[in-house]
């Protein structure tokens, strides 16, 4: 080994370590609140009244989660969040599957400022369209109505999903259709026996997208769905955090019932982070 | 340019490669939009509209039993521009979101080139944590924490005790200070994964042969950064950071589950919360609709940026 290269070679890798160790305190960190969360989960109220905090779930038990499994509350909220979770993701997809091949497959007039609208409507905030979707919700007779809820659901997905599914469409070449077409299909099913598969994963991903935001979804669900019987999960969880304010909380009981609206979450998510960013800054990196 | 809206008819028949100009095709597109269109207008369209226009009008808890609304002019905007407690709101809405936008930046930039430095198990482990905090549903996120900061058993307090703070019973929720810098910390929690790791997508597209070729130059760990490695993700941090802003202006479920824990909620109001009081709490409809307009007027002059720059990508 070099004598002069050693130092500076040494040097680096301690740095490397030190820095790793670093990164992995960070991760412990960050990581902590979703731990906290599944370790309280498994403790029980005694336990977590007490003035020491209990680091590690032993002795613990899956009472708090069967209890909440047990609430008439829970279970009604559970059925409410995947109804309007699955019209919300049924329609999304059929709607956003139709823009997407409009703007990928098409050149029409005004097809830029189509994009153009979407795009800045994708920006617009629930919060500064609630109050008015709220009038309207009320005026049409659709609050606490899981299809009303649901449609303001899928208008607030379908943008960002017309925007990702293009990326997929643009991605299967038309060749690949016009030589289908040749050997004799028509178009109708040239497009259904050669492109559609190859869409699968683009349409997956938007489905657990539009998933993913109704089923986490709670500024518009709070003023739409007002009465207690049509609440969705997000809804019902805040039952308890308001419960907090005023009286003892079984902090176990909440934590379980968080991680039953978290896991399926922290699931989905997983499986199409790398698509949304992308659809987000995919712009800026190619760039 | 690709403007193909405005382009005159095609005098030759010269069919696109991308787009089979049929003739019996000619409306297929106008079929396929329909959807989408009819969706956007009737529940972002048309509320958008009856905004505006009740923002223009006296619509307050008279008109929600039935008397018809009054014109009132740009009355509600004038309140809205004069009322000093609303100042006060919209202040604090900015001051908020550009503190939390700017430290998430900080944080996630700070990350990202951690995550650049570190062994290749240090790094799976960084991003697993971050995915985890990125993937957590918002409520579920707010209970936990409220539970950590919580008054009487919270683990907040007692690591405070630990380290010699007197902090025992507590409560970081009265104080609207204390207040919005919880709410500030679960914002910046929340947010920094999607930063940090796009911000890392941008620093591994670097060629290495250009980090390498400044390093034989001579330029030390720090003007490597100032000079080559921050000019070279700039796009991405712009746009991580506007987004950030747009986000962080709106933020709404947090402060509200923060004031349900317990926190004075007129002291501690942001835009997003203060439109909610305004309009189901108070009934004054034609004001929550002013503050709206303003809100959406900020968050599209944000966004122009933006937009534009995803228009470029389209092109």
């Amino acid at each position: 080994m070099s004598r002069i290269l050693a130092p500076a070679r040494s040097r680096r890798s301690t740095r490397r370590s030190v820095l790793t160790v670093v990164a992995v305190l960070v991760a412990l960190v960050w990581a902590f609140p979703v731990y906290w969360m599944l370790n309280s989960a498994f403790l029980d109220k005694v336990t977590l009244q007490s003035s020491t905090p209990t680091f590690l779930p032993f002795g613990g038990s899956l009472d708090n989660f069967a209890t909440v499994f047990g609430d008439a509350g829970f279970v009604r909220a559970l059925g409410i969040s995947l109804a309007v979770t699955l019209v919300t993701v049924a329609a999304a997809i059929v709607i956003a599957f139709l823009g997407a091949l409009a703007i990928s497959r098409f050149r029409f007039r005004g097809r830029r400022s189509f994009i153009l609208a979407l795009l800045l409507i994708q920006m617009l905030p629930a919060e500064g369209l609630f109050i008015a979707q709220y009038k309207m919700m009320s005026s049409v007779g659709l609050l606490n109505n899981v299809l009303g809820l649901a449609l303001l659901y899928t208008a607030a997905v379908v943008p960002f999903t017309v925007w990702m599914l293009r990326g997929f469409v643009a991605g299967v070449p038309v060749e690949l259709e016009e030589a289908a077409m040749v050997d004799g299909l028509s178009r109708t099913k040239a497009f259904l026996r050669i492109t559609f598969p190859l869409l699968a994963p683009g349409l997956v991903a938007s489905g657990v997208y539009a998933f993913l935001q109704a089923w986490n979804e709670f500024t518009v669900a709070l003023v739409v769905m007002t009465e207690e019987q049509s609440r969705t999960l997000p809804l019902w969880l805040r039952g308890f955090v308001q419960a907090s304010a005023t009286r003892e909380t079984d902090w176990g009981q909440v934590m379980a019932a968080s991680t039953v609206v978290a896991v399926p979450v922290i699931v989905f998510f997983l499986v199409v982070q790398g698509r949304m960013s992308n659809g987000l800054v995919g712009g800026a990196l190619k760039g | 340019m690709t403007s193909t809206a405005t382009a005159p008819p095609e005098t030759a028949p010269a069919p696109e490669p991308t787009a089979p100009a049929r003739p019996a095709r000619r409306h297929t597109p106008a079929w396929l939009v329909l959807p989408s269109l009819v969706l956007l207008v009737a529940a972002l369209g048309y509320p958008v509209g009856w905004q505006v226009v009740t923002s223009f009008q006296h619509f307050g808890m008279m008109q929600q039993f039935g008397q018809p609304p009054e014109w009132v002019g740009l009355s509600n905007y004038a309140t809205l521009v004069t009322d000093p407690e609303l100042w006060v709101i919209v202040g604090r809405s900015i001051a908020f979101c550009i503190v939390c936008a700017l430290s998430t930046v900080a944080i996630g930039l700070g990350l990202a080139l951690l995550m650049g430095a570190v062994t290749r198990a240090g790094r799976l482990v960084l991003q697993v944590a971050l995915l985890l905090a990125w993937a957590m549903p918002v409520v579920a996120s707010m209970t936990v924490w409220t539970w950590i900061v919580n008054w009487r058993n919270g683990l907040l307090n007692w690591a405070l005790e630990r380290v010699g703070v007197d902090a025992q019973g507590h409560n970081w929720l009265v104080e609207p200070l204390s207040f919005l810098v919880v709410a500030a910390v679960i914002v910046v929690w929340m947010s920094v994964p999607f930063v940090a790791l796009s911000i890392y997508a941008g620093l591994t597209q670097l060629s290495p042969e250009v980090l390498e070729a400044a390093e034989i130059d001579g330029a030390g760990g720090w003007k490597r950064l100032r000079h080559i490695i921050l000019p070279l993700v700039a796009p991405v941090i712009s746009i991580v950071l506007l987004l950030q802003l747009i986000w962080d202006l709106r933020v709404f479920t947090q402060i509200k589950l923060l004031q349900d824990a317990g926190g004075v909620a007129n002291e501690t109001h942001l835009l997003g919360t203060f439109i909610y009081q305004l309009g189901t709490g108070a009934g004054d409809f034609g004001m929550a609709s002013a503050v709206s307009i303003v809100m959406l007027l900020l968050t599209v002059a944000i966004s122009w940026y933006y937009v534009r720059s995803l228009m470029k990508e389209e092109s």
